[in-house]
Formats: C-alpha cells, sequence, structure tokens
C-alpha cells in the first residue's frame, strides 16, 4: 500500500469552463432533486420550473460564449471533446429543450401518481387532490443533460455512461403519461427493454473495440485501425454492435420498431422533446463514432449504411401510409427523416466534403427539430373528451373549425415533406447536395422518391383538415397555455424563416463543421 | 427600378391586405383582388414598353446573393419569352379574378372567400417569378412553392372530386419536381462553378452521358407539368374540378412553365442531349397531340373535353420546341401565349354554362345559342381559336410550328397536322350539341351574360382576334430570344456560317 502511493499520481485535468454548459444542467439537476426532497408539495412547481427553464437558458448562454470565444478542444483528459459540432449540437438541443420545457409545464400531460394502477380508486384520489410529479423537472433535466455528453464523448465509456444518462429518465418519463395511462406504460417498458438490448449491444461493441485498440479513446481506436493487424474479428463485430446501439437510438431500420409506440405512448411534451432532442444527440454520436473513431474504415461500413439508409427511408415512408394515428404517423415520419440524414453520414471524402456534409447535417436537424416540435405542440392542443385527439378521423375539417392553428400544423407538415419555402426544403437540400456531391447520388434518387412518397401522407393530413367536411362532434381546440402558444409561434417562425432566409443558420453550421471533430 | 421585383412584391402585399379584410366583407376583398392585379398590369404593360426588342438578352436583370452557401442567387431578368409569358399571367389574373367574382362562395361550401383571392394573388407573384428567375435554384424554389397555392385553390373550392384531384395534381407535379431537385443538385455539383445562374451554367456541362441523365431529370419534371404524354392523367382531373379561374391558371400559366423550362433550360443547358432525346420527344408530342384530340371527341364533360384539347396543344408546343428550328421555336413561344388566352376564354365561358345550368355535362344543354346569343357567339369564337381558325391567334402559331417542323422532320408535321382535323370535329361537335339543335327545357331561363362576364370575355377575343391579323409586336419581342436560344443549343457543332437548316436536312435523310 505505502509503496503505491508513494507513486506521484498527477490529478486528472478537467477544464470545467469548457464543461460549463453539460455541469450548469446536471447541477440544477441535483438541485431539483433536493427541491423534491425538502420543499412542500405546493411550492415545488414554482421552483422547479424556474430552476429548469433558467439553468437551460444559462448553459445556452455558456454554450454561445465558449461559441464565441472559439473553444475547441478535448477536454476532460481527452474524454469530452467540446469542438464546432458539439456546440452547435449543444446549442440546437438547449434550444429544443427549452421549447419542450415550455411544453411540459403544461401539467395537464401527466399522470397524477404514477404508482397508483391505472383505473383504481388510488389513482381517482390521486386526481381529485390534484397532485402532480415535479419530478418530472429533475428527470428533464438529467435527459437534457445525457444528450448534451452524449454527441460530445470522445471516449466510447463516456459515451456509454451519457447514453444511460440520457435514457433511464427518458424510459420514466415515457410512462407518465396522464390519459390512455396503459399505453403510455407499455411505451415505457418497451422503449426500456429494447433500450436496455441496445445499450447491451453498444456496451458489448465497446469491449469489442478495446479488445482490438486497447483504448476506450476514439482516437487511440482510429489510430489502432492504422497499426493493429490479425483483429479483424474484434474490429468488425465490435462495429457492428455500436453500430446496432447507435441506429436503435436514431431509429433507423430495422431497429424502429420502438419508435411509433413510445411516440404514441409517451406524454406529447416528452414526445418532442425525444423527437427534436434525443434525434440530434444520437446522430451526434453516431458520427463521432464512425466519423472520427471509424473513418478510415469507411469503405467497409458504408455499404452496410447505405442499406440501413435506404431500408429506412423506404420502411418510415410506406409504413406511414397505413397510419391513422397521428403521432405515430410524425413517428413514422421520423423514421423516414432518419434515412434522409444518413444520405449525408455516408457521404463521406475528403475534408471539405466532410464539411459540407456534417454541415448539410447540423443543419437539417435543427430544422427538423423546430418543426418537430411544433408540430407535437398542436398536437397536445387538439382534444377530445378522453385527452387529445389521436386518430386521424378526428382531424377532419379542423381547419373550418381552427383555421389558424390547421394552418401552421399544414406549415410544419409541408416543411416535412420538404416544399420550398419551407425550412425543410433548405434541410433536404441541404443533407442531399453533399450526398450526390460524395457519390450517394443512388440514395439521393431513393430520397426523393420516398420523399414522394411521404408527401403522399403529410398532404392527406392537409387534405382531412382542410377538404373534409368537420366530424359532427369534432375535438375541441384546447385554449393554449401562454408556454403552448409560444412553442407553437417559434417553431412556426424558425420554419419559415430558416425557409426564406437560412443563410445565417448554414452559416453557422459551416463554421461548426468546418474545424470537424477534434480527434 | 428593380421592376421585376416590384412585380412580385405588389401581388404578396396584396395578398397580405386580402388577407386581412375583415371576414364577411367579401366584396371589399375581390375589390381590392382586383385593383391590386390591374395595377400589376398597368406595371407589366409600363416595364414592357421599356424592353428592347432587339437589346440585350436579359434584361431588368437584377442579381442579389440569396444563400451563398449553396451559391444561390435571387436572379430576376427577362428575355423575349419570358416577357410574353409574364405578360399572359398578369392579362389573364384580373380577368379570371372578374369571373370568379361569385365562384368562392357558393352555397353548399361555407369558404372563406378571401382566402381565394389571396391565393390567385400569391399565385400570380409566384407565376412572375418562375418565368423571370435566372437563377436554376430559384426557379426551382417557385417551380416547386406555386404547386400550394394552387392546391389549395382546387382541394377547397372545387368540384365534387376536388380533394381526390388535388392530391394527385399535387403528387404528379412534386414527384417530377423532385426528380429535378436530383438534376439540379447534380447539375451544381458537376458543374463546379460554384454558382446556379443560368447563364454561367451554359456550356458547364460537356459529358455527354452526365448531360442525358440531367436533361432526363428536368425534362420528366416539366413534362409532368406540361403534361406531356404519357404524363398527362392528372390534368383532366385538376382542371375539370378546379373552378374555372383556377383551371384557367392552371392550363393557361402553370403548365406553360413546363413548356418554358424546356426552352430555357434543357436545350440550353444541355443542348447535345437535347438533340440526343428529339426523336424520342417528338414521337412523344405527336402521340400527345392525336391521342389528346381523339379523347377529347369522347369526353362527355366539356371541363375535360377542354383539358384533352389541351393536352393535343401542348404536343404542339413541345414539337415546336424540340423541332430545333426558328421558326418552329418561335410557333411554340407564340403558341403558350395564345393558348393561354384561347383556353382561358374556353374554360371562363364553360364556368358561366356551368355557373347558370349547375352541370359541366356537354349533354345537359341544348339550344343555347337561341336563348343566350352572346354567350354562344362567344364560345364559338373561343372554340375555333382552340381549332386554330385562320384569323384568330392560334392559327398564327400553329402554323409557324407545322412549318418550322416540317423543315426538319416531315413525317411527324404530317401526321401532327392531322389533329388539326380532329380539333374540328371535337369543337364543332361541342359547339353543335350544346348551343344548336333544339333549346332544352333546362336551359329555356338562361340569362345570356351580363356586363361583368362581357367584361370577362371582351379582352380574350379582342386578343385573340388582333394578335390573330397582326402577331407582329408578339413576333418581334419573341423572335430574337428564340434565336439566341437556337444558337445556343447549335454553338458546341455547327459554324455559324452555315445555316442551321439546310445542314441538318441533309444529315437527317
Amino acid at each position: 500500500m505505502s509503496a503505491l502511493s508513494a507513486v506521484a499520481i498527477d490529478p486528472p485535468t478537467i477544464e470545467y469552463g469548457e464543461l460549463a454548459p453539460m455541469l450548469l444542467v446536471f447541477g440544477a439537476a441535483i438541485v431539483g432533486v433536493l427541491v423534491e426532497a425538502f420543499t412542500p408539495r405546493y411550492l415545488r412547481k414554482s421552483i422547479q420550473m424556474p430552476i429548469t427553464l433558467l439553468s437551460l437558458a444559462g448553459a445556452f448562454a455558456l454554450t454561445v460564449w465558449q461559441g464565441l470565444q472559439g473553444v475547441r478542444s478535448a477536454a476532460a483528459m481527452g474524454a469530452i471533446a467540446v469542438d464546432g459540432p458539439s456546440l452547435f449540437i449543444w446549442g440546437a438541443i438547449l434550444l429544443l429543450a427549452i421549447v419542450s420545457v415550455l411544453l411540459i409545464n403544461d401539467d395537464d400531460h401527466f399522470v397524477a401518481q404514477a404508482s397508483a394502477v391505472p383505473g383504481s380508486a388510488e389513482e381517482d384520489q390521486a386526481i381529485s387532490d390534484g397532485g402532480a410529479h415535479t419530478e418530472i423537472y429533475p428527470l428533464v433535466l438529467f435527459a437534457v443533460g445525457g444528450m448534451l455528453l452524449f454527441p460530445a464523448s470522445n471516449d466510447l465509456l463516456i459515451m456509454f455512461v451519457a447514453l444511460e444518462v440520457m435514457s433511464l429518465p427518458l424510459y420514466l418519463l415515457c410512462g407518465l403519461a396522464r390519459r390512455r395511462r396503459l399505453l403510455s406504460q407499455e411505451a415505457a417498458m418497451k422503449y426500456f427493454l429494447l433500450g436496455a438490448f441496445s445499450s447491451a449491444f453498444f456496451l458489448y461493441g465497446t469491449a469489442l473495440l478495446y479488445g482490438f485498440a486497447g483504448s476506450v479513446d476514439l482516437a487511440a481506436v482510429q489510430e489502432a485501425l492504422a497499426n493493429v493487424g490479425g483483429q479483424d474479428a474484434l474490429l468488425f463485430i465490435g462495429t457492428a454492435m455500436l453500430g446496432v446501439g447507435l441506429l436503435f437510438k436514431i431509429g433507423a431500420a430495422p431497429f424502429q420498431a420502438w419508435k411509433p409506440d413510445v411516440y404514441q405512448g409517451a406524454p406529447t411534451p416528452i414526445t418532442a422533446l425525444m423527437a427534436s432532442g434525443t434525434l440530434i444527440a444520437a446522430f451526434g454520436a453516431l458520427l463521432r463514432v464512425f466519423w472520427v473513431a471509424l473513418g478510415d474504415l469507411d469503405t467497409e461500413w458504408q455499404p452496410v449504411l447505405w442499406a440501413v439508409a435506404i431500408l429506412t427511408m423506404v420502411v418510415g415512408a410506406i409504413l406511414a401510409i397505413t397510419q391513422t394515428d397521428i403521432k405515430r404517423m410524425l413517428a413514422y415520419s421520423s423514421i423516414a427523416h432518419t434515412g434522409f440524414l444518413l444520405t449525408a453520414v455516408v457521404a463521406t471524402g475528403g475534408a471539405e466534403q466532410n464539411t459540407q456534409a456534417l454541415a448539410g447535417i447540423l443543419f437539417y436537424l435543427v430544422t427538423y427539430g423546430f418543426a418537430t416540435v411544433g408540430a407535437f405542440a398542436v398536437v397536445t392542443m387538439v382534444r377530445d373528451a378522453g385527452g387529445e385527439a389521436g386518430h386521424l378521423s378526428r382531424w377532419a375539417g379542423l381547419g373550418k373549425r381552427a383555421p389558424a392553428l390547421a394552418g401552421i400544423f399544414a406549415l410544419f407538415l409541408l416543411a416535412f415533406a420538404g416544399i420550398p419555402l419551407t425550412s425543410g426544403f433548405f434541410g433536404k437540400y441541404a443533407v442531399f447536395a453533399p450526398a450526390v456531391a460524395g457519390g450517394a447520388t443512388g440514395l439521393v434518387i431513393v430520397g426523393v422518391v420516398t420523399s414522394a412518397m411521404a408527401a403522399f401522407f403529410y398532404v392527406r393530413v392537409i387534405v382531412l383538415m382542410f377538404f373534409s367536411d368537420p366530424a359532427p362532434e369534432g375535438p375541441t381546440i384546447a385554449v393554449p397555455t401562454i408556454g403552448t402558444a409560444a412553442v407553437v409561434a417559434i417553431s412556426a417562425a424558425a420554419t419559415v424563416v430558416l425557409g426564406v432566409f437560412p443563410q445565417p443558420v448554414l452559416d453557422l453550421a459551416h463554421s461548426a463543421a468546418q474545424s470537424l471533430f477534434v480527434r | 427600378m428593380p421592376w421585376l421585383s416590384i412585380l412580385m412584391g405588389v401581388p404578396v402585399l396584396g395578398a397580405l391586405a386580402v388577407a386581412a379584410v375583415p371576414r364577411g366583407n367579401a366584396k371589399l376583398a375581390k375589390q381590392l383582388t382586383l385593383g391590386v392585379s390591374l395595377v400589376v398590369l398597368v406595371l407589366t404593360l409600363l416595364m414592357a414598353f421599356q424592353f428592347e426588342a432587339g437589346g440585350p438578352r436579359d434584361q431588368f436583370s437584377e442579381v442579389y446573393q440569396w444563400i451563398p452557401a449553396f451559391g444561390v442567387h435571387y436572379a430576376v431578368a427577362v428575355d423575349g419569352i419570358a416577357l410574353v409569358l409574364i405578360a399572359l399571367a398578369v392579362v389573364l389574373v384580373p380577368i379570371v379574378v372578374l369571373a370568379s367574382w361569385h365562384d368562392a362562395e357558393r352555397a353548399d361550401a361555407k369558404r372563406s372567400v378571401k382566402t381565394y383571392f389571396a391565393l390567385i394573388l400569391v399565385l400570380e407573384a409566384m407565376m412572375i417569378g418562375v418565368f423571370a428567375a435566372t437563377d436554376v435554384f430559384l426557379f426551382y424554389v417557385f417551380f416547386e412553392a406555386m404547386l400550394i397555392p394552387m392546391y389549395f385553390m382546387i382541394g377547397s373550392y372545387g368540384g365534387a372530386q376536388r380533394s381526390y384531384a388535388a392530391v394527385k395534381f399535387l403528387l404528379y407535379s412534386l414527384f417530377g419536381g423532385l426528380l429535378m431537385l436530383v438534376a439540379v443538385i447534380a447539375l451544381y455539383a458537376s458543374a463546379g462553378k460554384g454558382t446556379f445562374l443560368q447563364p454561367e451554367l451554359i456550356g458547364a456541362i460537356t459529358d455527354p452521358n452526365t448531360q442525358k441523365w440531367l436533361f432526363l431529370g428536368f425534362f420528366i419534371a416539366f413534362a409532368v407539368k406540361a403534361p406531356l404524354w404519357p404524363f398527362h392523367t392528372w390534368l383532366p382531373d385538376a382542371a375539370a374540378q378546379a373552378p374555372a379561374g383556377a383551371a384557367v391558371l392552371l392550363v393557361g400559366v402553370l403548365d406553360k412553365v413546363g413548356t418554358y423550362g424546356m426552352l430555357r433550360f434543357c436545350l440550353e443547358l444541355f443542348p447535345d442531349a437535347a438533340k440526343f432525346f428529339t426523336p424520342m420527344v417528338i414521337t412523344l408530342s405527336v402521340i400527345g397531340i392525336v391521342y389528346g384530340a381523339i379523347v377529347a371527341i369522347g369526353q362527355t364533360d366539356m371541363k375535360r373535353l377542354i383539358a384533352y384539347t389541351s393536352i393535343s396543344h401542348f404536343g404542339f408546343i413541345t414539337m415546336g420546341v424540340f423541332a430545333l428550328t426558328a421558326d418552329a421555336g418561335a410557333g411554340a413561344t407564340l403558341y403558350m401565349v395564345n393558348h393561354g388566352f384561347s383556353t382561358g376564354a374556353l374554360f371562363l365561358l364553360a364556368g358561366f354554362l356551368i355557373h347558370r345550368r349547375g352541370s359541366q355535362y356537354i349533354a345537359d344543354y341544348g339550344g343555347v345559342q337561341k336563348v343566350a346569343p352572346v354567350l354562344a357567339g362567344t364560345f364559338l369564337v373561343a372554340g375555333l381559336s382552340s381549332l386554330s381558325l385562320p384569323g384568330l391567334s392560334t392559327f398564327v402559331s400553329e402554323f409557324l410550328v407545322l412549318v418550322g417542323t416540317f423543315e426538319r422532320y416531315a413525317v411527324p408535321a404530317i401526321i401532327a397536322l392531322s389533329g388539326m382535323v380532329l380539333a374540328a370535329v371535337y369543337v364543332l361537335w361541342m359547339y353543335q350539341r350544346m348551343m344548336g339543335g333544339p333549346t332544352a327545357e333546362s336551359v329555356r331561363g338562361f340569362p345570356d351574360l351580363n356586363l361583368r362576364e362581357k367584361f370577362v370575355v371582351a379582352p380574350l377575343i379582342a386578343l385573340l382576334i388582333g394578335f390573330g391579323f397582326f402577331p407582329k409586336p408578339l413576333l418581334d419581342v419573341i423572335n430574337p430570344a428564340v434565336q439566341e436560344t437556337l444558337t445556343s443549343v447549335q454553338a458546341p457543332q455547327f459554324t455559324p456560317a452555315i445555316p442551321a437548316a439546310a445542314d441538318q436536312k441533309g444529315a437527317g435523310e
């Protein structure tokens, strides 16, 4: 013992300043837990809400500040990369999280007491007591913190930790829907089981890659590709398993099965957070693993990702056509969009090509994130006696009942369909253009064909809303809270502005992508 | 003075103003729309008078950076071809507004009247933009975006099958447009110029194979839009279900974007591929001419009939575009304009008839000329313009197309001639069944055209007759632009000293 302690161990250096956005979010989450423990129930929400919003806004300000400083480094002994793409992704996630929290603020979506059996007297009691789970706020903060860490991790082990920190709160949050609780609990269970499987795949892949490279550091794995010979089995199986874990998180086919169930069952504000934030974070992590650690292996993984991209686009577009529930339809649409994004992930090449592709992906994620959150916000406002009016037939004639709301929803749908003068068009262009330049023209042709198919089901909703006669006892339109109205307004504004004048955000994405990922 | 931006800005602002009119004050919305569209017409005429027919190709040019990251410019300008097509659009819009006065407020459908008129104005801005765009990307943006107002006009204000027709229209066009998007991206990537400005991209693609693929990407989109046989099936549905005014803008102007695009983009950007595919395009056009005419004869619904006649006429236009001779090119361009007036008059008069009788089936009419002679008379003139009677403007254009095509492709021109004969059958037979014979019971109480309706029809008839006798002003503007287009198509292969037509004759036979 004494001999060991005599060896001087250099303490690890942690760049607290650079990690400040993440630390602030995690810190606020812990404060939130303490608030739950020590303050009376009636005060909790009025404390939690400001803490959550302020910490997210503060983290966003810190991210912007770092971006202005031009921080580009691998912090915490190279375990966390604070580089251009990370900062851009952080900014996007934090903005979308703020917007989603405004939706979450609406109590009506969450169960009064999660532990009460659905339909029991206990549940009725909880509802009449007017209880609400304010634990949602710290859980969301933990999830957001995980989302920040996931795409920034420069080390497979950290990435795994981030994956879990992000996912575990989300599993819980999925089960907290106020209405149709069995569906919600089923969604949570499915998400948890499938998520745990995929985490296991990820972890096993990490172990195998460690066996190959002798390190979990992404840069070390990349170096090992050139130096280590005769370990191809470890490398390829490890890569495949990492790929499974990551593709599960972005919801690419054939690992997409959880998405519709979870999106449908989860409380809609949580769905909005997952559909925007989780997708962005997971894409960041996917890019980091495949471009940084396995960048020199691209001739091997490209054909596989080609197939995955094609399958994802086709599955998303075709299955969406058959959906009758609005949230399930948006889930399949999200799968199709994942496929569109993958076309640019495949399009690697020289540094300039990679920059273009990366910038395109970053821009697409922002445009898609805002349109998605906005669309789910609208979904929360169209209500039946039993909660949200999920079934598409209930949306018939909404254009006559609530022209403004239906008009905004149509705007989001047109953006998803990629019609010019909406953000979705430039997003699609931004990923398809580098894909063509990178030699993936075939993928892009599949992409536009599936876009046309996807347009069919978006247009079908517009037809329902505007050209069909209203259902006799149609849904009511909830008077939006200020938060919900703000979410819809912000998302609609982002969709229009990015569709007409995308240059500033494109510039930002380009400058973020310029240096590519630090290694 | 930024003429073209003003031309686009005025209707957009007008649309916002119309949309802001308080609900229930439909009359004000209509008057405002009419006023705005007349202002645009006046502005366009002012601009047209400053256009120098013999001057540089692109005039009133404006170029600003829009999205530097993609090399996209807001670049607009007009040459003779674009100018006459913009003129066509801005002439038709006030006429359509006046004709649609009561279209949006049918008893069975509680519709927002002002929305319909706001959509017309938005569409007008986009129609001007799409013809004026000299940046390929900007053209694409307008090309796709203009589907949306038309989609809502058909879907919200159309006939019984409106949502089916609207969706079919949108999906066909979108599919063609998305293929074009791939071609647009690939054009940018393979040209490697870092810009989408059309004049700079001319001659940028030299590899024959690349040219062919890109040509196909653009051509299919335009062929769907135009529509060329066999991509036409959406048009009869859309035109039959759209309200008459929207059908005029759809067939009269929107479809011209397809033929305009072939002339402006397919020919100029991919000249070698265009020549390679010419036999195929001419064949499709001839099939379209004959097929459209024959199917038109069999129609029982007059709006579908007019739609099929348009498919036949679009065959003439594409044949003229791809014949690659000066006469045929000028004829095709002139035909785009005249067809707009001719079909516009037919659709609007059909709309008036439908408004009176409540049916678009030919069999429900009979002997209208006895109760409503002015209506029947103008219908006859419009119909005769559709069959290209000498003395009406369509004759000039059809004749030019046929002469120009004959110079190079004699057999297709001869087959296409049968289209003129068949046109006489469908027009005159329709006239005979609807207007001639004993007056049907259901038609007995028909009022003749009222003052508003006369104001709608009079300018169209005047234009058809006027340009029939004196097409020179239009041809003076069109000819130089067509010449330049053909020069840029043939530049790589022919030395200017040798007449293009003679050379090709020798090679072709």
